[in-house]
């Protein structure tokens, strides 16, 4: 589960990280008042409004309706107004949403840390996340920060660093000082960024994260080490001891279908292809997606209908599907084990009838248990459903009705 | 004539009381599978589908002598379940349990780094010898005997699979549902070495997806190694980056994550690779022949 720039900084700050403070607001008034409290809060009289949306890119994205970034300075309380109203309302366009952008509903009126001092501002990157290979959490961190880590990944890997730590003795002194020795710092900005080093993984840990990105970590004219942005993703199968977290998710975020699919047990992932399905099991259901590309089509969702595919689910099932009128086909690939095929084949039929005006061609493959009285049932229905008992076949009837 | 579990296994079931336990621990007895008893903590002493039920594990092992165990503990008490049974001298734990925290799976994967136990899972459909055991969730009536051993990260993918090499006329040693999460017991490189030194093992299906570097390093270990035929599948070409697609593990983040560049390394590394999924039984009935 994703949370927001401004979320991820209030968990943050709980476990001591130092932080760019801010204040959160949904219309361009509050976002005066925001800055005000900030500017108690921080003695900072300018001020970055900053869109809270869950992708990244914001600075350089645009907003459709009013052509402004989606992170802005404000040289001043006077301008915070009319900059947020520029922000909130509007659809912030960046490299990571999709065309038509995502609908900002809250900016965070930030505290302007690049204020001159006696030493230069400097930028760097760090996460914290599992690596797979090992199974084991890694500090990943770059003196190269506030640019896009990829390509700094791809141009200059060397300028990445990973530090590793062992489950059985968590992180250690060394290894924090590791990474503040090469991130090339000394004196008063080392022993804070020592600091910022544990706070960031106890906060990682102690959320149950799948991921902390500080990006960037950084160090200001007054050698503070700071964390300037925040992106966190948490561990969705620990959500239920994180009760506070939980709350934070924003549902506005995510896709309205998908969200309705969750809350039927369905698990569902939105596509732009032309040809629905509905398969039992995650594997199989990536697997048919990849049936479909090869027999012509593009797949137009994904859809796990899970181990108890019973009548209900797979009406639900398909009336999810059917409100995408991009799809011209619906492919339903079923192999029964414990769920058996003729259940779900009076489904399909059951859906159908209850539905009514189903015009796109369905082909219906169920293998597995009962699968030749499934067939027969289909078969017998007199609706306009084509059946299949091999993959193969079913691959073949969706060439055939999208030819 | 098979890895990890056969009819001489002596199995038991955490979590045996409980509603998936008792349901499956039902269908594994009636597929003449040698379930030997059952854990649920505080149910020790009754007994449960006539089969003794335990304490803890330890007591489990000492009465039985049992050696397998599959879990079907809640997510919450899961990676404690896996623990104990490795502490109690289980070498085989198949833990069937989805949603386990990964936080909590950590520790695990650290813990059996030095214990004298093999997990398969989490998040998996099981183990299956046709005609020895079925220590999973799988149809077991998919399976018949043969020489083909099937290694998978997803269920249902595993049983279209099996079917397919039934149907094609060959059989199985032994499928093994390796899991879908990002921490999981058993590799899909260690699957494949247990299948190349399984004497009675001669043709091995891998089957994968998006996520991950398992299938890579198995292609790999088995340039290096391999001695038999090895039939590949990557499901989730067509799934977009940063979803993820119903397994916790299956999510693209890089290059190396997707089905296309899997199935690369898998062909530069000698693996027949199916773009069809429909195509694995077939593939590897040919590819049979042709090694005969």
């Amino acid at each position: 589960m994703n949370i927001h720039e401004y979320q991820g900084k209030s968990l943050l700050k709980k476990y001591g990280v130092a932080i760019q403070e801010g204040v959160v607001a949904d219309n361009p008034e509050q976002a005066v008042e925001a800055a005000k409290e900030v500017n108690r809060l921080t003695g900072s009289e300018w001020f970055v409004v900053k869109a809270q949306i869950h992708a990244g890119g914001r600075g350089k994205g645009i907003v459709t309706e009013t052509g402004s970034h989606g992170v802005v300075l404000a040289k001043g309380l006077d301008k915070v107004h009319d900059i947020a109203k520029g922000i909130l309302g509007g659809h912030l366009v960046t490299k990571q949403t999709k065309a038509e952008g995502k609908l900002v509903n809250k900016v965070l009126i930030a505290q302007d840390v690049y204020y001159p001092g006696e030493v230069q501002p400097e930028e760097f990157y760090m996460s914290v996340l599992m690596n797979r290979e090992t199974g084991r959490n890694i500090i990943m961190y770059s003196p190269e920060g506030g640019m896009d880590i990829e390509a700094v990944a791809e141009k200059t890997p060397e300028l990445i660093f990973k530090e590793e730590i062992d489950p059985k003795i968590g992180l250690q002194g060394f290894q924090a000082r590791r990474i503040a020795f090469n991130l090339g710092l000394s004196g008063e900005a080392f022993k804070q960024m020592v600091k910022f080093v544990f706070a960031l993984y106890a906060a990682y840990e102690g959320t149950d994260a799948a991921m902390f990105e500080i990006n960037p970590v950084l160090k200001t004219s007054d050698n503070k080490i700071i964390a300037v942005d925040s992106k966190v993703s948490i561990d969705e199968s620990a959500l239920f001891r994180h009760k506070d977290i939980a709350e934070m998710r924003d549902i506005s975020e995510e896709d309205p279908v998908e969200v309705e699919a969750k809350k039927a047990g369905l698990n569902y992932v939105n596509l732009d292809g032309n040809v629905g399905c509905m398969v039992n099991g995650a594997g199989l259901a990536m697997a048919t997606m990849d049936i479909i590309k090869l027999s012509g089509g593009e797949p137009a969702n994904f859809l796990d209908v899970g181990g108890t595919a019973d009548a209900e689910r797979v009406e639900k099932a398909f009336r999810m599907i059917l409100k995408d009128d991009k799809v011209e086909a619906i492919l339903v690939n079923i192999f029964g084990g414990i769920v058996r095929c003729d259940r779900v084949a009076q489904g399909v039929v059951d859906a159908y009838k209850n539905i009514g005006d189903i015009n796109v061609p369905i082909i219906v493959r169920l293998q597995g248990t009962n699968a030749e009285e499934a067939k027969k049932l289909i078969d017998d229905s007199g609706l306009k459903v084509h059946s299949a008992v091999l993959l193969k076949e079913a691959a073949d009837k969706v060439k055939e009705v999208l030819a | 004539m098979s890895v990890l579990v056969n009819k001489n296994s002596k199995i038991i079931v955490q979590g045996f009381t409980g509603t998936e336990g008792t349901f499956h621990a039902s269908q594994m007895i009636e597929y003449g599978t040698n379930v030997v008893g059952g854990v649920t903590p505080g149910k020790g002493g009754q007994n449960h589908l006539d089969k003794p039920v335990f304490n803890t594990v330890e007591d489990a092992v000492k009465v039985t002598g049992a050696d397998v165990s599959i879990i079907f503990v809640p997510p919450a008490f899961a990676a404690d379940a896996i623990i104990e049974a490795a502490d109690a001298g289980i070498k085989v734990i198949v833990c069937i349990t989805e949603g386990i925290p990964v936080k909590d799976m950590i520790p695990v994967k650290e813990y059996l780094k030095s214990a004298n136990a093999r997990l398969i899972g989490p998040n998996c459909p099981g183990i299956i010898t046709p005609d020895g055991a079925k220590v999973g969730i799988m149809p077991g009536f998919i399976f018949k005997s043969g020489k083909i051993g099937i290694v998978s990260k997803s269920g249902t993918l595993t049983y279209e699979a099996a079917d397919q090499v039934v149907k094609a006329g060959l059989g199985i040693s032994t499928a093994i549902g390796i899991g879908g999460d990002p921490i999981i017991g058993t590799t899909t490189q260690e699957a494949i070495e247990l299948f190349m030194n399984d004497p009675e093992t001669e043709g091995i299906v891998m089957i994968g997806e998006i996520g991950g570097n398992l299938e890579a390093n198995a292609a790999k270990w088995i340039k290096a190694n391999g001695n038999k035929p090895v039939v590949g599948f990557i499901a989730g070409e067509t799934a977009p980056a940063g979803r993820t697609m119903g397994h916790a593990g299956a999510i693209v983040g890089g290059e190396e994550d997707t089905a296309k560049a899997k199935k690369k390394i898998m062909r530069d590394c000698g693996i027949t690779v199916v773009d069809s999924p429909a195509d694995i039984g077939q593939t590897m009935a040919e590819l049979m022949k042709v090694n005969a």
